[in-house]
């Protein structure tokens, strides 16, 4: 029973998934604009180093606090592939990687908000 | 509009956490009352296409980038309290896996961009799909004229929605020389005042980013009421 009702749920949104595989795949674009419009990254994103070149210090919180984590992916690259279109495949892999996360995180805590009310 | 770690001060960003999490609180009852197990793919979706869709950096020629969130498009498809878990979910594993957003700054990044823009956007977006003008077209009960006061009310929406989001990171960013500055004067955290912080994050939202998360959410929407009229509601 179970399982049926997971197929027919994967073929009543099946469209919209593969939108989800079209975007991840189409992603690089976000790569590539900025480098064709010479943009940077966003406003007040910066890190340290930049921070440094635009006010001519490092906050003495800011440089602190921005070592608190170290992000195993940090800023959507893999190291070594973050020039050219190294960078915008690992950019695909980084988005394969966050969408399955971010999916399998949001069907476990859906199934355990649904799995409360007794609805189907 | 993703505030990094650093940027936030223990008072700002320890306010914001305190915020989010009744707000979490709240919004995971609302979704327990409601979700139904079929409709998991869905908030599993929404959280996905939020994600992705933040991926797409828009340039400002010469300057900076920003992105849509997706926050109205999936409060009118999944209601407006599953959107701020939705949104929560990408914004949080954005934070831990690839340091898009400090994690000091979760409280605040999911407060502005997951449950602000959210609510806002998808308040207007009721308003204007709802209001009623006495002897008026927009009174029609033609499904063409409903059908565009929709797309008008979510493209507006989405447009202050995300607007107010970055407006609220505009005040978080530009307080903080006013809240926390070092024996020498110096601030500790981001060392923007408000001066510069309103004018350079909202200028680029309202004449750019606005309208890119509007028009990315009139689009899907159109898409979507081909291909799953089901899923609009109302």
């Amino acid at each position: 029973m179970a399982n049926s009702k997971f197929k027919i749920q994967n073929l009543k949104f099946r469209k919209l998934w593969m939108g989800i595989a079209i975007l991840i795949i189409l992603s690089p674009i976000g790569l590539i604009l900025p480098e064709l419009l010479k943009a940077g990254g966003a406003w007040g994103e910066w890190g340290a180093d930049e921070i440094e070149k635009i006010a001519g210090y490092v906050p003495h919180g800011l440089k602190k606090l921005s070592e608190l984590w170290k992000a195993p992916i940090p800023d959507y690259a893999f190291s070594g592939w973050d020039k050219g279109v190294k960078s915008y495949i690992g950019y695909i892999f980084s988005g394969i990687i966050g969408a399955a996360l971010v999916i399998g995180v949001s069907m476990l805590i859906g199934k355990i908000f649904a799995g409360k009310n007794g609805n189907s | 509009m993703h505030i990094p770690d650093g940027y936030l001060g223990p008072i700002t960003y320890g306010g914001l956490w305190a915020a989010i999490i009744p707000i979490w609180i709240y919004a995971s009852k609302k979704v327990k009352e409601i979700l139904k197990a079929s409709q998991v793919p869905l908030l599993a979706l929404s959280a996905a296409f939020s994600f992705v869709i933040m991926m797409f950096n828009v340039p400002l020629p010469g300057g900076t980038t920003g992105h849509a969130t997706g926050a109205t498009l999936i409060a009118i498809l999944i209601g407006p309290w599953p959107a701020v878990i939705a949104l929560s979910i990408a914004l949080i594993v954005q934070a831990l896996i690839f340091g898009d957003g400090g994690i000091t700054a979760i409280g605040a990044n999911c407060f502005n961009m997951g449950f602000a823009g959210v609510l806002a956007g998808w308040g207007i977006y009721r308003l204007i799909s709802k209001f009623n003008i006495q002897h008026s077209t927009f009174n029609s009960k033609n499904p063409d004229v409903k059908n565009t006061r929709h797309l008008i009310g979510a493209g507006i929406g989405a447009y202050a929605g995300i607007n107010l989001a970055a407006f609220l990171t505009a005040i978080e960013l530009g307080i903080q020389p006013l809240l926390h500055a070092g024996a020498d004067g110096r601030p500790l955290y981001s060392p923007f005042p408000l001066s510069l912080t309103i004018p350079a994050i909202m200028l680029e939202h309202i004449f750019l980013f606005g309208i890119v998360e509007a028009v990315v959410t009139v689009s899907v929407l159109i898409y979507i009421k081909k291909s799953h009229p089901e899923l609009i509601s109302g």
